[in-house]
């Protein structure tokens, strides 16, 4: 089917961007990869009467490392960081996280910024982005801002961005010590969004403590959720069976999955802290 | 609005409505009928094309979107009459039953080999996760498409056979 109709623009800059979606308000949404937004608008649950096409905006392309932080531009796509080699060993997360997003030609379009702003549950990088403790680089009319992923997600669907800000970056930051991570996750199908899917970014010290643990859970409730008892109970302690069983009960605590056709809240509980638990064994064993 | 765009290497001009999907504007527009529409949910991966060389699915990109742009479809592939090694495969091996399917797998398996001819079947189904097939199955289709990497392997040393030939006879 095709979409209803509306006007296109294309600006160049994030301030004519900006200018635009002052202009159309709610009317106007911001087109990037277009991989949720399209298929909305194509069955008709979205009809925005302007489309802000981003792509032609050059700064909000590519990614790179600057004091202290890795900066991914807003265009960055799901396909540009799965094989990034670059960023493979001090932000493992980033491609093992990827690789779980849809299908190759969905992860050819979407970008990552485009998935935290659609807000979904289900979104991946919601829970990537939560376990590295990211933050979104949000830009108005009145300037630059700093926004962490936490107070980012507001309800289903639903971010703390204005109608006139766009979300130009996300924010990493730069781990000192050894990273370990995993992104795991069940489908019903190949590329389908989780059933449950859980994000464990782990960094040690060269003591061998844990310097800092981040587990962000997906489908587990109105947003991407933190499992913060368990992440504050790993810290300063070491990765060993006790601590990982331990850590593996208490991120089940933070999770609020319903009953729905994917299957039973006891089930994906269950499966959360099957998850959690095989994620920090495999990490534990790679970070020895 | 009014865009170009290079399709197979042939530069087309026309004048479409910004909600033109990119695979109405190839199979109406320019009467490019190999990219089908099988889903309204991005899902099915039958309007496959390569756009700047990468595969997309062409139901969910708009037309306006590819103005200056390069796309390939499965009407690319053929050269001067002559199949290429995955359509020629696709057919030896029997990877496709009504062919529904079959131009979106081709411009997948394209993309893939494009990279690598030494696919294993892991790589392979994973490299078409995007593509739905509602006939076959896909043992065939991976058989297919590892076949089609041998013979794109094959062709590449003879022509680096010949090459140094060449270079040897200087
Ligand atoms: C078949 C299929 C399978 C999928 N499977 C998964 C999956 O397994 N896991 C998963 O997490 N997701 C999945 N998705 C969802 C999709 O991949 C993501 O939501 C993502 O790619 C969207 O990014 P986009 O750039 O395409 O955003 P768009 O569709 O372009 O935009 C989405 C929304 O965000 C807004 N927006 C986009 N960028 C910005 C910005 N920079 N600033 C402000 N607003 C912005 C838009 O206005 C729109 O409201 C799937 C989608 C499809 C079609
Ligand atoms: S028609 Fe494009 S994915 Fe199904
Ligand atoms: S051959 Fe019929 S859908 Fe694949």
């Amino acid at each position: 089917m095709f979409p209803s109709t509306f006007d296109y623009f294309a600006p160049k800059t994030v301030e004519e961007t900006i200018g635009l979606l002052q202009r159309f308000g709610y009317d106007g949404k911001i087109l990037a990869g277009g991989q949720s937004l399209l298929p909305m608008m194509k069955l008709r649950v979205a009809m925005p009467a302007a489309l802000i096409d981003i792509n032609h905006v050059d700064d909000l392309h590519g990614w790179k490392e600057e004091d202290g932080y890795l900066r991914i531009g807003a265009l960055t796509r799901h396909a540009d960081l799965e094989k990034e080699s670059a960023l493979i060993e001090r932000y493992p997360l980033l491609s093992k996280t990827a690789e779980w997003i849809a299908d190759p030609q969905v992860r050819n379009r979407g970008t990552i910024c485009g998935s935290l702003v659609h807000a979904d549950p289900g979104s991946d990088w919601g829970a990537a982005m939560i376990a590295m403790r990211a933050e979104v680089e949000v830009v108005g009319p009145s300037g630059v801002k700093r926004v962490p992923i936490d107070e980012f997600f507001v309800d289903t669907f639903t971010t703390s961005l204005d109608m006139d800000e766009i979300a130009s970056a996300v924010l990493l930051p730069a781990p000192v010590g050894k990273v370990g991570a995993r992104y795991m996750k069940l489908e019903r199908k190949a590329g389908d969004f989780a059933i449950i899917g859980v994000a464990a970014n782990v960094i040690k010290a060269y003591d061998g403590t844990i310097l800092d643990a981040g587990f962000g859970l997906c489908a587990c409730g109105d947003i991407p959720l933190r499992a913060e008892q368990a992440e504050q109970y790993l810290i300063g302690r070491q990765l060993d069976d006790e601590t990982i069983e331990q850590a593996s009960r208490l991120a089940q605590q933070s999770a609020r999955p319903a009953t729905d056709l994917r299957g039973t809240a006891e089930y994906k509980l269950d499966l959360l802290r099957v998850f959690i638990k095989r994620a920090l064994q495999e990490i534990a064993a790679e970070l020895k | 609005m009014r865009i170009t765009v290079t399709v197979n290497g042939r530069e087309y001009e026309s004048e479409v409505e910004p909600r033109t999907l990119l695979v109405y504007y190839l199979r109406e527009h320019l009467e490019l009928k190999g990219a089908h529409v099988g889903c309204d949910t991005t899902n099915c991966g039958a309007c496959t094309v390569l756009l700047n060389g990468k595969p997309v699915k062409s139901c969910t990109v708009l037309a306006v979107q590819a103005n200056g742009q390069q796309v390939m479809t499965v009407e690319g592939l053929e050269q001067d009459g002559v199949l290429h090694p995955v359509q020629q495969s696709f057919w030896e091996e029997h990877g496709l039953q009504c062919g529904y399917c079959t131009p979106g797998m081709l411009m997948s398996a394209y993309s893939l080999l494009e990279k690598k001819q030494d696919l294993t079947e892991e790589e392979i189904r994973k490299g078409i996760s995007g593509n739905i097939c509602r006939c076959t199955g896909y043992v065939n289709i991976v058989k297919a498409i590892q076949s089609a990497g041998r013979q794109m392997a094959e062709k590449k040393q003879l022509e680096q056979n010949q090459s140094e030939v060449i270079g040897s006879g200087n």
